[in-house]
């Protein structure tokens, strides 16, 4: 089994975001950058695959800067073989664009799986992983949170609003992969030193043409400062007032 | 002149409350330019007639294809049906749901097509020659106001950001041909579970009720789920420590990794409002609050806080929410 892990370096959320001078980016001054959450769940569920069978190849693909790397290393690290960069001076928001330059990167490459996180914290549209699949003409199967395989075919859970769905789906097939499916490995003192001597190739991205820019950025207005009514199921009565009077939903 | 193509999403033959939205929509972005509205809807025979409700709320045409392997999502062959529709109708603008079948339909169909999409969409308009819509990233943190310069330009909206309105408009039907083979799609949904009885989504839910760690244990939910019973128009929805300690399902987790939701009354108890949580609720209209400690990150977004123990608070509440809905 081949198995590619596409994986994005997305700052962490927990900070208060500044807005570029140029406007239309966010200040990148100071974050700290990790592996997309979902995109973490994405290798474990290749390395899990790998866990049954030795002979299992995991590659993982990242585009964007030459910072990807220590990304791209973490991933190795957690017990991926190799790694490719597609190096790009910046990561588009247009999704078609990277999604563009992933399959020509996968195109040939002969792989049973290709897997992604669900969508990327930082840019958000969720669709990067569905517009390979579709371009590589490969079957997709998107948000996936639990995955078994037989062979060369798959079955797989989407949680949808209320419910989830049961779909089956033939090899070799792309997987965007939801939360639920697993719970990623931490790399161990030794994979952190193996990676560092695993391969990563680097190669330029061939984003081509975007239609979709970022045209500003802002902060949203903060809600006006929370108010504590009481304590107590003695506050309840006023709670209830407040809801009928003041917001009117109830 | 923007003609407009609406995907009306529908699940066992009814159509969902944002096939409404999109058409709705659709509708205000056709009528700023004299545009038309073609609203398109598939499912198994018999689903034609939601064409009427779709109509009232503004499409001058419905699409409608019907075939037996559209009894459930299938995306292969709605994909390319879709793609075929939109190709050969000259829309400026076409909007998905930004649902669990959306997001997973409308990337397909920009491929399909090699057009620009954004998804999870709260706003749009037309701007000269390019379509502007808004988009939260960063976890709701910062919000892009994204330029699509492609044509037609697809957008994803997200639930409850364009309220349902009436306008009614001809909605004359026009049968669709499968491309293809629907049968014979690799990507096959066996089946579909759905939650006990006729529960809310949390995606359209007026009202939801939340609860977090506070709640020690499973065997408690039972007051959050009281407590959304007495609001009556509630769905429930729990934080991420919750659903991963499998007290409830990975559904119903609201924040970073899980739903965004903004509905009109969200109700935190036992929440102490991680950045995780907030990022998926921090844009409901009204937040109530209830924790014990007095210094949680929650009380800083809530509308309205109690502190103290929800053991005792949630019991008072539902009685009271029962109380003030029986005097109407």
């Amino acid at each position: 089994m081949k198995i590619a892990v596409c994986i994005k370096r997305v700052p962490d959320m927990d900070v208060r975001f500044k807005i570029a001078a140029i406007g239309n980016a966010v200040d990148e001054a100071g974050l700290k950058f990790d592996i997309n959450d979902f995109d973490s769940w994405a290798v474990e569920a290749a390395l899990q695959i790998k866990d049954k069978d030795a002979t299992t190849e995991v590659v993982v693909v990242s585009l964007g800067t030459d910072a990807v790397q220590e990304t791209i290393r973490k991933a190795l690290a957690m017990g991926a073989d190799r790694g490719i960069e597609l190096k790009s001076a910046h990561i588009p928001f247009d999704g078609l664009a990277i999604a563009r330059a992933l399959a020509a990167e996968l195109k040939d490459g002969g792989y049973n799986l290709i897997l992604f996180g669900k969508q990327s914290a930082d840019s958000s549209n969720g669709v990067v992983g569905a517009m390979v699949g579709e371009l590589l003409g490969l079957p997709v199967v998107t948000a996936i949170s639990k995955l078994e395989l037989s062979g060369q075919r798959g079955s797989a859970k989407r949680e949808i609003e209320g419910g989830q769905e049961f779909v089956e789906f033939p090899l070799p097939a792309v997987l965007t992969i939801d939360q639920g499916l697993n719970t990623a490995r931490y790399p161990a003192l030794k994979g952190i030193m193996a990676a560092k001597k695993k391969p990563l190739e680097v190669r330029e991205a061939q984003l081509g043409e975007q239609s979709v820019t970022v045209v500003q950025m802002e902060i949203p207005p903060e809600r006006a400062a929370g108010r504590i009514i009481g304590e107590g199921a003695a506050a309840v009565p006023e709670l209830v007032r407040l809801l009928q009077t003041e917001a009117k939903v109830l | 002149m923007a003609n407009v193509f609406a995907f009306a999403e529908t699940r066992n033959g009814e159509l969902r409350k944002i096939a409404l939205e999109a058409v709705t929509a659709a509708r205000a972005i056709a009528d700023s330019t004299g545009g038309q509205v073609n609203a398109f809807i598939a499912g198994a025979p018999g689903i034609a007639s939601r064409a009427e409700q779709l109509a009232r709320y503004g499409a001058d045409t419905v699409i409608v294809a019907e075939h037996a392997a559209f009894d459930k999502y299938n995306p292969e062959a709605i994909a390319a049906i879709v793609a075929d529709k939109v190709r050969a109708g000259g829309y400026r603008v076409v909007i998905f749901p930004n649902s669990a079948l959306g997001s997973d339909l409308a990337p397909r169909v920009a491929a399909k097509l090699g057009v620009g999409l954004v998804t999870d969409v709260t706003e749009i308009k037309l701007q000269g020659d390019a379509v502007i819509v808004m988009h939260p990233v960063n976890i709701g943190k910062v919000l892009a106001t994204v330029k699509i310069a492609s044509n037609p330009a697809l957008v994803a909206i997200r639930a409850n950001m364009f309220t349902p309105t009436e306008k009614p408009h001809a909605g004359t039907v026009e049968r669709a041909e499968p491309v293809g083979d629907p049968s014979a799609s690799r990507v096959v949904v066996k089946e579909v579970k759905m939650g006990a009885g006729t529960k809310l989504d949390l995606g359209e839910a007026p009202v939801i009720v939340s609860g977090g760690r506070g709640l020690k244990g499973p065997e408690n939910f039972h007051l959050i789920e009281e407590l959304a019973a007495a609001f009556g128009n509630a769905a429930v929805g729990a934080t991420r420590v919750v659903t991963d300690e499998g007290w409830r399902p990975h559904s119903d987790q609201i924040g970073q990794t899980g739903r965004l939701v903004s509905p009109q009354l969200y109700v935190a108890v036992g929440i102490s409002g991680a950045i995780q949580h907030l990022a998926g609720m921090r844009t409901s209209k009204t937040i109530v609050a209830i924790n014990k400690d007095k210094e949680a990150p929650i009380f800083k977004v809530a509308d309205y806080g109690i502190v103290g123990d929800l053991f005792e608070i949630v019991p008072a509440l539902t009685a009271a929410v029962k109380e003030a809905k029986a005097r109407g």
